[in-house]
């Protein structure tokens, strides 16, 4: 028997996603899938919309690729749209004439932007904000105008302003209710909302209704609205609400809402059963659901019914957390209280802009919805009262007053049951997250990984955060982050003290607050530390006792006690005559060479007394300490930029060597490593490191936190399209606050994962300078590139420093332990039956003797 | 307890040479000698400078620290803890070092061989 041919009319991220629940579950075997995508590419983020605007292409948008349709033998028809559904003869027909025959279809036709009937709205800058086609006109528009407007003031409304307002348009918002996101939030909510956007410099313009939109004097256009006023605009932006697309449904006579929308069963089958409708387009109980994840929802119960499944569509939760220009907005369940006999509790700070309502059933005992503003911290707590029906405490309004003087907050996380779903993103419980914590995960970070809570909309993470906390308490696991037995404080309260109390000296630092006479963990930290605040020569005689071998002979040391040797080459750039001179060397001292990952030469095998000697002759050629041994900034890889490549936009070179001068030195809680691209090929392989740089055509997009190594971790975009100045500003901040506040020996992948707020908090910080330390961080900064000395020349210059490197304090014999042989035309160390069978005098060549 | 045996004592470099809490190795015959000296307390501590588990003469390199009270030296190459006094290392106990008569005599570091 051949297949059922299945066609799916749609490729949105909802249409993408039941393709994929078909491969998932084998479907895609029993039916021959066709699917029609309208627009000219396949399905991409359209939540992550506004990225594009950020500096994200439509390549980092997209969802999928055309390989992957055809790896699993689905066909697609790009560019082409569904016209007509014979449901007769059972045939789907094309715009470009194509005739499908089918067995079952999959509308997934998705919705398009409300555009008001006003005269005037289809003029050259007036826009949607829906597909990547409509960013790119907007981009354009945006070129030659100063001001832009949007009409609608709901979410996508703020997400279109906020874009504007990016692009350095003079922004202003007009919405028809009296307050903006009417759907989610109250009144109150959206007073605090509108002071707080107002603050950000975009005009906020409620309860106006938009008469036309006529030709503008000072503008392209003037908007009149129907109260006599005027306002004057470069271009307008459509956000007045969705419509389902239901068109072709409708010319097929299926059954369709009143006011629009695809009716479907629990099933999600269309009045012919034949026919599915999943995501915006379907109306399932007179509702449409303007989500993402209900479509997910359809998208399963579709492909479950497909194949005899039995799964039914049971409505969604509405509720809603979201970061709006820096503000915190969250709508949970029936955030207005329009539930009969509802009892509402309201919080308003007007002081820190907060507002907080809850709204609880008529017998006071279960939360039926909630509006956050300002502060959504207790999102997950409450949304988790909603769902699980938690029983309120005596008095629910405790939920949302401020917790002063210690008092316990009623959120607490113990009160959850077993089953309550903490991240929603990956279906994770409270009890996955006890169960991976028992087992061993007992940092935020390794429980994130382990149990993928909290990485995909990051909502849940501060609720992870205190599951883990309650759970390591309860376990009697003392949450204790002291750096060891000598000292009772942090590295991040060391370092506080040490710059507040201005302590210059281990002793010093032991004496005042620590006990016993420190180890090899707290004296190479707080050396680190030292140096980052202080940048005093590590060989001094009061730090030299707490470096790690490696800092202390400034070389790295391998497995059989010799050391490796790694010259500063800024960017990767080396002329041939240094070039010569690094071979030469290592010819000289029978050096064993090889390049590294961060575009260095390496010159392995030298022992303590030929470092001095080695670094002579580098000094001498004009080399500088390339700080491979410290927990410090190691390398800036670039690639070649606009200079030779025919692809560069920038000079990645010139900026790569100017970013690794300034740096260059830094000592840090762990290594550092940074790379800057020409352009988004990405040659430097920027975003696997601490701080990327990539060149855009209107600037550099910079990166941070990548990791390669055990556990690679992609950098996110942290800022985009930055002029040099002010990338150079952002990346001190970065890195002084992440020296600042990170563990010993974390990488910035690991603090930024463990710190609360996450990648969002560190913009705050950096970017809008939340706490008031921007100024304070780049003065630290500078200090230490102020400071800088190459510490290999200042070394070789200074007799008494240069008596420590001799294997014996007594003789000028060397190890006789070290012994190599040969592979490749070079040196490598002996193994342990090598080198007893040389030493015991058989063959050989020691280097003793070379 | 007196030692039966007298010591052979044998001078190595001056006391100035030493950093205090910092190694240095010395040659004594055929074996190489970690000597540490923490000046503010007046101890000297000196014990084989070859690490059995990393296989390599690099004691006299590690950091010297103490642990629950246990002075010792951690080896730079896996990070093992020997106490200094009785040359056991913490973390293996079937490995210990051997330890070495050692003393400052007016500035004179000597090592001593029984």
């Amino acid at each position: 028997m051949s297949n059922q041919r299945l066609v799916v009319i749609g490729n949105g991220m909802v249409g993408h996603k039941f393709i994929e629940r078909c491969i998932e579950s084998g479907a895609h075997e029993w039916f021959d899938i066709s699917v029609f995508c309208e627009e000219p590419r396949l399905a991409y983020d359209r939540v992550g919309l506004t990225g594009y605007f950020a500096g994200k292409s439509a390549d980092d948008l997209s969802l999928t690729d055309e390989q992957f349709y055809k790896d699993h033998g689905i066909n697609v028809f790009i560019g082409d749209k569904a016209k007509h559904i014979d449901r007769k003869n059972q045939i789907v027909r094309s715009k470009n004439g194509l005739e499908l025959s089918y067995d079952r279809v999959v509308l997934a036709t998705g919705s398009y932007p409300f555009v008001p009937p006003i005269p005037g709205n289809d003029q050259e800058h007036c826009f949607v904000y829906r597909t990547i086609e409509d960013l790119d006109k907007i981009k354009a528009s945006a070129q030659g105008a100063k001001s832009g407007t949007v009409i609608g003031g709901g979410l996508l409304g703020l997400e279109a302003a906020n874009a504007i307002k990016q692009m350095g348009l003079e922004t202003n918002v007009v919405e028809y209710n009296n307050r903006l996101m009417a759907v989610q939030i109250d009144d109150g909510g959206g007073a605090i909302l509108r002071k707080k956007i107002e603050q950000l410099g975009v005009g906020v313009h409620t309860g106006k209704l938009t008469k036309s939109i006529a030709c503008g004097g000072e503008g392209r256009y003037r908007m009149e609205f129907s109260d006599e006023t005027e306002l004057e605009t470069d271009l307008v932006i459509f956000s007045a609400g969705i419509r389902p697309r239901d068109s072709i449904a409708r010319a097929c006579d299926l059954e369709v809402g009143e006011r629009g929308g695809i009716v479907i069963n629990d099933y999600c089958q269309t009045s012919d059963p034949n026919i599915y409708a999943i995501g915006e387009c379907a109306l399932w109980r007179s509702r449409i659901f303007g989500l993402v994840a209900p479509g997910y929802d359809m998208a399963n119960v579709t492909v479950s019914h497909l194949t005899g499944g039995a799964a039914m569509f049971t409505g969604a939760d509405m509720s809603t957390k979201l970061k709006l220009m820096g503000v915190d907005v969250a709508g949970i369940g029936d955030s207005h209280g329009r539930t009969p006999d509802a009892i509402s509790y309201m919080y308003t700070d007007e002081a820190t802009e907060m507002y907080k309502k809850i709204v609880v059933s008529p017998d006071k005992k279960h939360l039926i919805g909630a509006v956050l503003v300002g502060d959504a911290s207790d999102y997950g707590a409450l949304l988790q009262y909603m769902q699980n029906k938690i029983e309120l405490p005596e008095h629910p309004d405790s939920l949302i007053l401020p917790q002063r003087d210690g008092a316990k907050s009623g959120l607490g996380v113990d009160a959850l049951p077993d089953s309550a779903q903490i991240c929603s993103c990956h279906n994770v419980t409270k009890g996955d997250l006890c169960k991976a914590i028992e087992d061993g995960n007992t940092d935020l970070a390794g429980l994130k990984s382990c149990t993928k809570a909290g990485t995909g909309c990051g909502g849940c993470a501060t609720l992870v955060g205190q599951v883990l906390n309650s759970e390591l308490k309860k376990a009697g696991v003392e949450v204790n982050n002291h750096v060891c037995e000598h000292f009772a404080y942090s590295r991040q309260e060391l370092y506080h003290l040490i710059r507040v109390e201005r302590i210059s000296s281990f002793q010093e630092l032991l004496a005042k607050h620590g006990i016993g006479r420190g180890c090899d963990i707290c004296k190479p930290a707080i050396a680190s530390i030292l140096a980052s605040c202080w940048n005093e020569y590590i060989l001094q005689n009061d730090h030299a006792g707490l470096q790690d071998t490696n800092d202390y002979f400034m070389a790295n040391m391998q497995k059989d006690g010799t050391y490796s040797v790694v010259p500063r080459v800024p960017g990767g750039e080396i002329t041939p005559e240094k070039l010569i001179v690094l071979g030469e060397v290592a010819k000289k001292y029978n050096l064993y060479t090889k390049i590294t990952g961060g575009q260095r030469i390496d010159l392995f095998g030298a022992r303590v007394d030929q470092l001095p000697l080695i670094w002579r002759e580098l000094v001498d050629a004009g080399f500088e300490s390339g700080h491979a041994y410290g927990k410090s900034m190691r390398t800036v890889k670039s690639c070649v930029g606009k200079t030779w490549c025919r692809y560069g936009v920038d000079d990645s070179t010139s900026l790569a060597i100017e970013v690794e001068k300034r740096y260059r030195g830094l000592r840090s809680p762990h290594k550092l490593k940074l790379a800057v691209s020409g352009c988004t090929r990405e040659c430097a392989e920027a975003q696997s490191k601490d701080v990327g740089i990539i060149a855009t055509e209107n600037g550099w997009n910079l990166y941070v936190a990548g990791n390669g190594g055990m556990k690679p971790r992609h950098a996110d975009l942290f800022a985009s399209d930055l002029d040099k100045e002010t990338l150079i500003k952002y990346i001190d901040r970065f890195l002084m606050f992440y020296i600042r506040t990170a563990d010993r020996l974390q990488r910035t992948s690991v603090w930024m994962e463990n710190l609360e707020g996450g990648l969002d908090y560190v913009r705050e910080v950096v970017i809008d300078d939340k706490l008031g330390i921007a100024e304070e961080l780049e003065k630290e900064m500078a200090h230490v590139i102020g400071t800088y000395e190459c510490e290999w020349k200042k070394t070789i210059e200074d007799e008494e420093k240069l008596k420590r490197f001799r294997h014996f304090v007594n003789s000028d014999d060397t190890d006789d332990n070290v012994v190599f042989v040969e592979e490749r035309g070079q040196v490598r160390p002996a193994t342990t039956e090598e080198r007893e069978e040389l030493l015991s005098g058989k063959k050989g060549q020691s280097w003793n003797h070379s | 307890m007196e030692s039966l045996v007298e010591t052979n004592w044998t001078e190595v470099c001056n006391a100035e040479d030493i950093i205090s809490h910092v190694g240095i190795c010395a040659q004594l015959g055929e074996k190489q000698v970690a000597i540490f000296y923490l000046k503010d307390e007046q101890q000297i501590y000196a014990i084989d400078n070859y690490d059995p588990v990393g296989e390599a003469n690099v004691l006299s390199r590690g950091i010297v620290g103490d642990l629950n009270g246990e002075v010792v030296v951690a080896s730079p190459l896996y990070k093992q803890h020997y106490n200094l006094a009785t040359g056991v290392c913490l973390e293996k106990s079937e490995v210990s070092l051997h330890c070495y008569p050692v003393r400052d005599r007016d500035g004179v570091i000597e090592l001593g061989l029984p």
